[in-house]
Protein backbone atom coordinates (compact mmCIF):
# COMPACT_ATOMS: atom_id res chain seq x y z
CA UNK A 1 0.00 0.00 0.00
CA UNK A 2 2.53 2.11 0.51
CA UNK A 3 4.77 1.67 -2.38
CA UNK A 4 1.13 2.52 -4.24
CA UNK A 5 0.69 5.88 -2.61
CA UNK A 6 4.58 6.56 -2.82
CA UNK A 7 3.73 5.58 -6.95
CA UNK A 8 0.30 7.76 -6.87
CA UNK A 9 2.24 10.75 -5.33
CA UNK A 10 5.42 10.60 -8.05
CA UNK A 11 2.26 10.01 -10.88
CA UNK A 12 0.74 13.15 -9.71
CA UNK A 13 3.84 15.18 -9.46
CA UNK A 14 5.30 14.27 -12.63
CA UNK A 15 1.98 15.67 -14.53
CA UNK A 16 1.42 18.52 -12.71
CA UNK A 17 4.91 19.65 -13.68
CA UNK A 18 3.23 20.17 -17.01
CA UNK A 19 0.54 21.92 -15.83
CA UNK A 20 1.10 25.38 -15.13
CA UNK A 21 0.25 28.39 -16.82
CA UNK A 22 0.82 27.41 -20.46
CA UNK A 23 -2.40 28.33 -21.64
CA UNK A 24 -1.75 31.99 -21.75
CA UNK A 25 1.72 32.01 -23.48
CA UNK A 26 0.48 32.49 -26.93
CA UNK A 27 -1.73 35.42 -26.00
CA UNK A 28 1.64 36.86 -23.99
CA UNK A 29 3.84 36.09 -27.49
CA UNK A 30 1.41 38.45 -28.96
CA UNK A 31 0.54 41.24 -26.85
CA UNK A 32 4.04 41.73 -25.87
CA UNK A 33 4.66 42.47 -29.92
CA UNK A 34 1.71 45.21 -29.82
CA UNK A 35 1.85 48.62 -28.40
CA UNK A 36 -0.47 49.69 -26.15
CA UNK A 37 -1.65 53.33 -28.21
CA UNK A 38 -2.74 55.40 -25.25
CA UNK A 39 0.80 54.26 -22.86
CA UNK A 40 3.91 55.54 -23.74
CA UNK A 41 6.67 53.03 -24.28
CA UNK A 42 4.48 50.06 -22.87
CA UNK A 43 3.20 47.16 -25.18
CA UNK A 44 -0.24 46.14 -24.67
CA UNK A 45 0.94 42.99 -22.64
CA UNK A 46 2.87 45.43 -19.94
CA UNK A 47 -0.20 47.57 -19.19
CA UNK A 48 -3.08 47.75 -17.42
CA UNK A 49 -4.65 50.11 -19.11
CA UNK A 50 -8.89 49.80 -20.15
CA UNK A 51 -7.64 49.85 -23.66
CA UNK A 52 -4.35 47.47 -22.97
CA UNK A 53 -7.18 45.24 -21.07
CA UNK A 54 -9.48 45.47 -23.76
CA UNK A 55 -6.76 44.53 -26.39
CA UNK A 56 -6.15 41.61 -24.05
CA UNK A 57 -9.87 39.99 -24.06
CA UNK A 58 -9.48 41.13 -28.22
CA UNK A 59 -6.46 39.14 -28.63
CA UNK A 60 -8.10 35.97 -26.70
CA UNK A 61 -11.18 35.97 -28.55
CA UNK A 62 -9.16 36.11 -31.54
CA UNK A 63 -7.58 33.01 -30.78
CA UNK A 64 -10.41 31.28 -30.02
CA UNK A 65 -12.13 32.17 -33.19
CA UNK A 66 -8.78 30.26 -34.76
CA UNK A 67 -6.60 32.99 -35.98
CA UNK A 68 -2.84 32.60 -35.76
CA UNK A 69 -0.49 35.25 -34.90
CA UNK A 70 0.04 36.95 -38.30
CA UNK A 71 -3.85 37.22 -38.84
CA UNK A 72 -3.94 39.32 -35.72
CA UNK A 73 -1.35 40.88 -36.10
CA UNK A 74 -2.76 41.74 -39.91
CA UNK A 75 -6.24 42.46 -38.02
CA UNK A 76 -4.84 45.09 -35.68
CA UNK A 77 -2.88 46.53 -38.47
CA UNK A 78 -6.06 47.33 -40.45
CA UNK A 79 -7.66 48.68 -37.07
CA UNK A 80 -4.65 50.58 -35.93
CA UNK A 81 -1.81 50.95 -38.88
CA UNK A 82 1.43 50.00 -38.55
CA UNK A 83 2.64 51.82 -35.47
CA UNK A 84 0.27 49.09 -33.22
CA UNK A 85 3.21 46.81 -34.40
CA UNK A 86 6.31 46.39 -32.47
CA UNK A 87 8.27 44.87 -35.78
CA UNK A 88 6.61 46.55 -38.61
CA UNK A 89 6.89 45.18 -42.33
CA UNK A 90 8.16 46.60 -45.48
CA UNK A 91 6.41 49.78 -46.86
CA UNK A 92 6.90 52.62 -48.38
CA UNK A 93 7.38 54.12 -45.39
CA UNK A 94 10.19 51.90 -44.03
CA UNK A 95 11.78 51.46 -47.12
CA UNK A 96 15.18 53.16 -46.12
CA UNK A 97 14.99 51.19 -42.32
CA UNK A 98 15.08 47.72 -43.94
CA UNK A 99 17.33 48.47 -47.25
CA UNK A 100 20.14 50.93 -45.48
CA UNK A 101 21.80 48.17 -43.84
CA UNK A 102 21.84 45.84 -46.56
CA UNK A 103 23.31 48.85 -48.67
CA UNK A 104 25.80 49.58 -46.55
CA UNK A 105 27.15 46.39 -46.53
CA UNK A 106 27.23 45.97 -50.19
CA UNK A 107 28.79 49.25 -50.29
CA UNK A 108 31.25 48.61 -47.60
CA UNK A 109 32.03 45.35 -48.94
CA UNK A 110 32.70 46.77 -52.01
CA UNK A 111 35.24 49.18 -50.86
CA UNK A 112 37.08 46.93 -48.91
CA UNK A 113 37.04 44.12 -51.59
CA UNK A 114 38.44 47.11 -54.31
CA UNK A 115 40.83 48.48 -51.94
CA UNK A 116 42.44 44.98 -50.24
CA UNK A 117 41.71 42.29 -52.80
CA UNK A 118 42.25 43.81 -55.85
CA UNK A 119 45.26 45.90 -55.16
CA UNK A 120 47.06 42.66 -54.48
CA UNK B 1 39.72 62.76 -60.31
CA UNK B 2 39.94 60.08 -57.62
CA UNK B 3 41.01 62.19 -55.05
CA UNK B 4 38.22 64.79 -55.15
CA UNK B 5 35.71 61.69 -55.47
CA UNK B 6 36.71 61.04 -51.86
CA UNK B 7 35.41 65.02 -50.45
CA UNK B 8 32.08 65.12 -52.55
CA UNK B 9 31.12 61.53 -51.46
CA UNK B 10 31.72 62.90 -47.53
CA UNK B 11 30.21 66.09 -48.26
CA UNK B 12 26.83 64.24 -50.27
CA UNK B 13 26.47 61.92 -47.07
CA UNK B 14 26.77 64.85 -44.53
CA UNK B 15 23.80 66.70 -47.00
CA UNK B 16 21.82 63.08 -47.14
CA UNK B 17 22.37 62.44 -43.33
CA UNK B 18 21.37 66.46 -42.27
CA UNK B 19 18.39 66.22 -44.97
CA UNK B 20 16.79 62.81 -43.13
CA UNK B 21 17.87 64.57 -39.46
CA UNK B 22 16.12 67.98 -40.24
CA UNK B 23 12.36 65.82 -41.51
CA UNK B 24 12.48 63.65 -38.61
CA UNK B 25 13.02 66.32 -36.06
CA UNK B 26 10.63 68.61 -37.41
CA UNK B 27 7.87 65.59 -37.33
CA UNK B 28 6.30 64.94 -34.04
CA UNK B 29 7.14 62.35 -32.08
CA UNK B 30 3.40 62.15 -30.35
CA UNK B 31 1.37 59.65 -31.94
CA UNK B 32 -1.52 61.01 -33.97
CA UNK B 33 -4.26 58.45 -35.57
CA UNK B 34 -5.06 59.12 -38.95
CA UNK B 35 -8.86 60.39 -39.35
CA UNK B 36 -9.47 60.21 -42.45
CA UNK B 37 -10.61 56.57 -43.20
CA UNK B 38 -12.29 54.23 -45.48
CA UNK B 39 -12.21 51.47 -43.31
CA UNK B 40 -15.54 49.02 -43.38
CA UNK B 41 -17.14 48.80 -40.30
CA UNK B 42 -17.03 45.99 -38.83
CA UNK B 43 -19.39 43.15 -38.61
CA UNK B 44 -20.54 42.38 -34.74
CA UNK B 45 -23.81 41.87 -32.42
CA UNK B 46 -24.37 43.20 -29.26
CA UNK B 47 -27.15 43.77 -26.91
CA UNK B 48 -28.75 47.11 -26.79
CA UNK B 49 -29.12 49.53 -23.68
CA UNK B 50 -32.55 50.33 -23.39
CA UNK B 51 -34.33 48.10 -25.49
CA UNK B 52 -32.88 44.67 -23.95
CA UNK B 53 -32.35 42.87 -26.70
CA UNK B 54 -29.40 41.54 -29.29
CA UNK B 55 -28.89 43.34 -32.50
CA UNK B 56 -26.64 43.01 -35.66
CA UNK B 57 -24.77 45.50 -36.85
CA UNK B 58 -26.38 44.92 -40.22
CA UNK B 59 -29.45 45.43 -38.60
CA UNK B 60 -28.47 48.80 -37.18
CA UNK B 61 -26.36 50.51 -40.12
CA UNK B 62 -28.33 50.54 -43.50
CA UNK B 63 -26.89 51.84 -46.72
CA UNK B 64 -27.48 55.04 -48.09
CA UNK B 65 -27.60 56.86 -45.06
CA UNK B 66 -25.80 58.73 -42.22
CA UNK B 67 -24.60 57.78 -39.14
CA UNK B 68 -22.69 58.62 -36.40
CA UNK B 69 -21.48 56.44 -34.01
CA UNK B 70 -20.86 57.76 -30.61
CA UNK B 71 -18.58 56.04 -27.83
CA UNK B 72 -19.68 57.15 -24.42
CA UNK B 73 -20.02 56.55 -20.58
CA UNK B 74 -21.33 58.32 -17.78
CA UNK B 75 -17.95 58.49 -15.79
CA UNK B 76 -16.51 60.17 -18.56
CA UNK B 77 -16.23 63.89 -17.88
CA UNK B 78 -15.68 65.31 -21.73
CA UNK B 79 -18.55 62.91 -22.85
CA UNK B 80 -20.82 65.45 -20.58
CA UNK B 81 -19.24 68.18 -21.94
CA UNK B 82 -20.09 66.78 -26.03
CA UNK B 83 -23.70 65.99 -25.16
CA UNK B 84 -25.27 69.17 -26.24
CA UNK B 85 -23.49 69.05 -29.26
CA UNK B 86 -25.16 65.23 -29.56
CA UNK B 87 -28.47 67.07 -28.46
CA UNK B 88 -28.51 69.38 -31.04
CA UNK B 89 -26.78 67.17 -33.98
CA UNK B 90 -29.54 64.64 -33.36
CA UNK B 91 -32.41 67.25 -34.15
CA UNK B 92 -30.81 66.75 -37.96
CA UNK B 93 -33.42 64.48 -39.63
CA UNK B 94 -30.36 63.90 -42.76
CA UNK B 95 -28.15 61.67 -39.66
CA UNK B 96 -28.61 58.67 -37.08
CA UNK B 97 -26.92 58.95 -33.93
CA UNK B 98 -25.90 55.53 -32.38
CA UNK B 99 -24.48 55.14 -28.92
CA UNK B 100 -21.82 53.22 -27.60
CA UNK B 101 -21.49 52.63 -24.10
CA UNK B 102 -17.77 51.88 -22.92
CA UNK B 103 -17.46 49.88 -19.83
CA UNK B 104 -20.18 51.17 -17.86
CA UNK B 105 -22.72 50.43 -15.32
CA UNK B 106 -26.17 49.90 -16.48
CA UNK B 107 -27.83 52.16 -13.93
CA UNK B 108 -25.56 54.98 -14.49
CA UNK B 109 -25.56 55.22 -18.03
CA UNK B 110 -29.65 55.46 -17.92
CA UNK B 111 -29.52 58.26 -15.10
CA UNK B 112 -26.69 60.07 -17.16
CA UNK B 113 -28.97 59.78 -20.14
CA UNK B 114 -32.08 61.15 -17.55
CA UNK B 115 -30.27 64.03 -16.71
CA UNK B 116 -29.04 65.23 -20.15
CA UNK B 117 -31.48 63.81 -22.55
CA UNK B 118 -30.86 60.66 -25.07
CA UNK B 119 -29.55 61.60 -28.63
CA UNK B 120 -29.35 58.19 -29.16
CA UNK B 121 -31.60 56.24 -31.54
CA UNK B 122 -30.30 52.58 -30.59
CA UNK B 123 -27.07 52.10 -27.90
CA UNK B 124 -24.59 49.28 -28.20
CA UNK B 125 -23.37 48.03 -25.35
CA UNK B 126 -19.38 47.49 -25.45
CA UNK B 127 -19.12 45.85 -21.09
CA UNK B 128 -15.31 45.10 -21.84
CA UNK B 129 -14.17 47.52 -24.48
CA UNK B 130 -13.93 44.45 -26.77
CA UNK B 131 -16.48 45.67 -28.98
CA UNK B 132 -14.57 49.43 -29.62
CA UNK B 133 -11.38 47.73 -30.13
CA UNK B 134 -13.15 46.12 -33.24
CA UNK B 135 -13.40 49.92 -34.79
CA UNK B 136 -10.35 50.77 -34.09
CA UNK B 137 -11.22 53.28 -30.79
CA UNK B 138 -8.98 54.64 -28.15
CA UNK B 139 -10.83 55.43 -25.89
CA UNK B 140 -14.06 57.82 -24.44
CA UNK B 141 -15.29 59.70 -26.37
CA UNK B 142 -15.06 59.16 -29.80
CA UNK B 143 -17.16 59.66 -32.84
CA UNK B 144 -17.06 58.15 -36.09
CA UNK B 145 -19.16 59.52 -39.22
CA UNK B 146 -20.67 56.56 -41.38
CA UNK B 147 -22.29 56.30 -44.75
CA UNK B 148 -22.92 52.79 -46.41
CA UNK B 149 -21.38 50.77 -44.35
CA UNK B 150 -18.16 52.62 -44.38
CA UNK B 151 -16.18 54.73 -41.55
CA UNK B 152 -15.63 58.18 -43.17
CA UNK B 153 -14.08 60.54 -40.69
CA UNK B 154 -13.18 59.66 -36.90
CA UNK B 155 -13.04 62.68 -34.68
CA UNK B 156 -11.01 61.35 -31.26
CA UNK B 157 -12.07 63.41 -27.91
CA UNK B 158 -15.02 65.18 -27.56
CA UNK B 159 -16.85 66.98 -30.24
CA UNK B 160 -17.32 71.12 -30.25
CA UNK B 161 -18.91 73.78 -31.65
CA UNK B 162 -16.38 73.69 -34.56
CA UNK B 163 -16.46 69.86 -35.00
CA UNK B 164 -20.49 70.50 -35.31
CA UNK B 165 -19.97 72.50 -38.23
CA UNK B 166 -17.92 70.32 -39.53
CA UNK B 167 -20.35 67.53 -39.37
CA UNK B 168 -23.12 69.33 -40.40
CA UNK B 169 -21.08 70.22 -43.84
CA UNK B 170 -20.56 66.09 -44.68
CA UNK B 171 -23.78 65.19 -44.24
CA UNK B 172 -25.35 68.20 -46.21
Amino acid sequence: MKKFKAFIIIFFLLFCNNLYANENSQRNEITKNLRCLICQGQSVYDSDSDFANSMKILVDKKLDQGLSEKEIYIYFKEKYGDWILYDPGLNKNTYLLWLLPILIFVFGGAIIAKSFILKK
Amino acid sequence: MKKKLIPYSIILIFLIIFAVFYKSLKDTNIYTPQTKINNDIPIFSANLLLLNENSASIEIFELDKFYLLNIWASWCVPCRDEHPILMKLSKNNKLTIIGMNYKDNKKNAKSFLDELGNPYEKIIVDKNGTNSIEWGAFGVPETFIIYNNKIIKKYIGPLNQELLMEVQKIIK
